[in-house]
């Protein structure tokens, strides 16, 4: 890649949501700023290399895409009207002062994740107008047709339109339930690039996940003093630096205790720790955490031994416990009673977990975790049985290779 | 901006029959806070009559155009200057009805 380029790579990241909610700001109009920006950067990538990168990128994208918006509108002097007609929802005032950054591109990640919105359509607006992915990536990333991303995305930008969602930070009673909403569609951006699914997929897709913790860190930056959001970063983070190890040159997941934590990356570990001290530092003064600063509490925990045989188990069951009084999900007592099996031994945990088979027989890591504890008590007929259900269920090709060798390895 | 703002009955389930004074109560307020264009409740769906003249000839059929669990149980439209204050009002009177309500923009 030449250095121009290089350049245009990253001013696409830096810049790419900024332009888009300046210019959404200023026209009112979604459609408007996410086509002038990506006239924009089609404008850089064809005039840089031989103008040179221009002294301040971002002002040159904006005032390129502003005149390209104005462009557009003149050019359908209909859209005119529409254009004043809905300038006036948009709210002009600056938002409620957050931390040290006022800036529009909270207002735009809070439009795109808005709860009148389903969820594929959260990720994919977030994904398009704040990520600057195209529609043929995002719909790569979720293994969906083109046409479907570019409709959800249509859609979702004409009921922004038609229903008014305002282009708005909310207010500070709402604003805790609308940053979960946030964090939800970062989460699950992540998750599927940690485990993605399909037999056509790669198992891990890094690009998801570098893209969530991209995201995470603006809002991050945006949002300092909040503890969810720095809870979820510490969390992709942590999770993120064990992705060298996750796979087997061979193409199978390796778990927890199988994993060489030397190949572990040190720098990200070392920046999730720290946030998730921060925390620790905020419970301590009595702000009461909230799930995710949880999750990241147990992968900190996880992430500090040196050795499985070092892991601090009764402090893993303890942050589950806590877990627990916070969301009380089938799914979080199956992995707290990953840890009872460490303490109390895997009949005791066995005996919770097959409490939770109403609820979580369709569930792949339910088969797979109890085929694992029969394995340990040496049930290898029931045990089998499991990792079978398991793979059936399981949607990862290097899950599915690693439950397969597990089963095959019963004698 | 104008929205409709419906309330969903569930046949097989439906809500309290109790809940006059409260959405009374509830209506006052939309007035004084300037949000309240109109509200209605609605009789039976039975006692709905179709009409369709775009035929030859008007045709009149008992009953609601389209059979379902959930029905149409009232109507309000308010005047609410965006999306997040419609739903704010309308958490409330999901609540205040003891029904599900949609919310859903006029042109």
């Amino acid at each position: 890649m030449s250095d121009v380029e290089k350049a245009i790579t990253r001013v696409h990241q830096e810049e790419w949501a900024r332009v888009v909610a300046a210019l959404t700001r200023r026209f009112g109009d979604l459609d408007i700023a996410e086509e002038a920006a990506a006239e924009a950067f089609a404008a850089a990538v064809e005039r840089w290399p031989g103008d040179g990168v221009p002294p301040n990128p971002g002002a040159w994208l904006t005032t390129t895409a502003n005149r390209r918006a104005i462009d557009r509108i003149r050019r359908e002097s209909k859209r005119e009207d529409k254009h004043r007609e809905a300038r006036t929802v948009y709210d002009d005032d600056p938002p409620e002062p957050l931390g040290a950054i006022d800036d529009d591109r909270l207002r735009l990640i809070f439009t795109c994740c808005h709860p009148a919105l389903a969820t594929e359509a959260r990720l994919a607006l977030t994904l398009r107008m704040v990520g600057g992915l195209t529609v043929a990536e995002i719909a790569r990333a979720f293994l969906v047709t083109e046409a479907a991303v570019g409709q959800r995305i249509t859609r979702a930008k004409a009921k922004i339109k038609a229903a008014r969602i305002p282009y708005r930070v909310p207010s500070a009673e709402d604003l805790p339930a609308r940053v979960s909403g946030v964090l939800a569609v970062l989460y699950l951006v992540f998750n599927e690039g940690y485990l993605a699914t399909g037999p056509d997929s790669g198992p891990l897709r890094h690009d998801l996940t570098a893209e969530a913790i991209r995201l995470t860190r603006l809002i991050r930056a945006l949002l300092p003093d909040d503890g969810e959001v720095a809870g979820l970063l510490a969390l992709m983070l942590l999770t993120e630096a064990r992705r060298p190890a996750r796979v087997s040159a061979g193409g199978e997941l390796v778990a927890l205790d199988e994993q060489d934590r030397g190949s572990w990356d040190a720098a990200l570990i070392a920046e999730g720790h720290r946030l998730v001290r921060e925390r620790l530092a905020a419970a301590a003064a009595g702000v009461a955490p909230g799930r995710y600063q949880i999750l990241a509490a147990i992968n900190a925990v996880h992430t500090s031994a040196r050795d499985i045989r070092d892991t601090d188990w009764s402090q893993v069951l303890a942050l589950y416990d806590q877990l627990v009084r916070l969301d009380p999900s089938p799914i979080v007592a199956l992995n707290r009673a990953v840890a009872v099996a460490e303490l109390d031994g895997p009949e005791v945990a066995l005996a919770a977990v097959d409490r939770l088979e109403p609820r979580l027989a369709g569930y792949h890591p339910y088969h797979a975790t109890r085929a694992d504890l029969l394995r340990r008590l040496g049930r290898s007929q029931e045990s089998r049985a499991a990792y079978t259900r398991a793979i059936e269920l399981a949607g990862n090709t290097a899950e599915t290779a690693y439950l397969t060798r597990r089963r095959d390895q019963l004698g | 901006m104008q929205y409709l703002v419906s309330v969903i009955d569930d046949k097989s389930n439906p809500g309290r029959t109790d809940r006059q004074p409260a959405i009374s109560a509830f209506n006052e307020r939309l007035i004084a806070e300037g949000h309240w264009v109109f509200a209605g409740g609605l009789a039976d769906t039975t006692t709905a009559t179709v009409v369709d003249n775009r035929g030859e000839q008007a045709v009149f059929s008992d009953g609601p155009f389209v059979e379902s669990k959930e029905y149409l149980a009232g109507v309000w439209v308010w005047e609410a200057p965006d999306l997040d204050v419609a739903l704010g009002l309308a958490t409330e009177a999901s609540r205040v009805c003891d029904r599900k309500i949609e919310v859903r923009p006029f042109l």
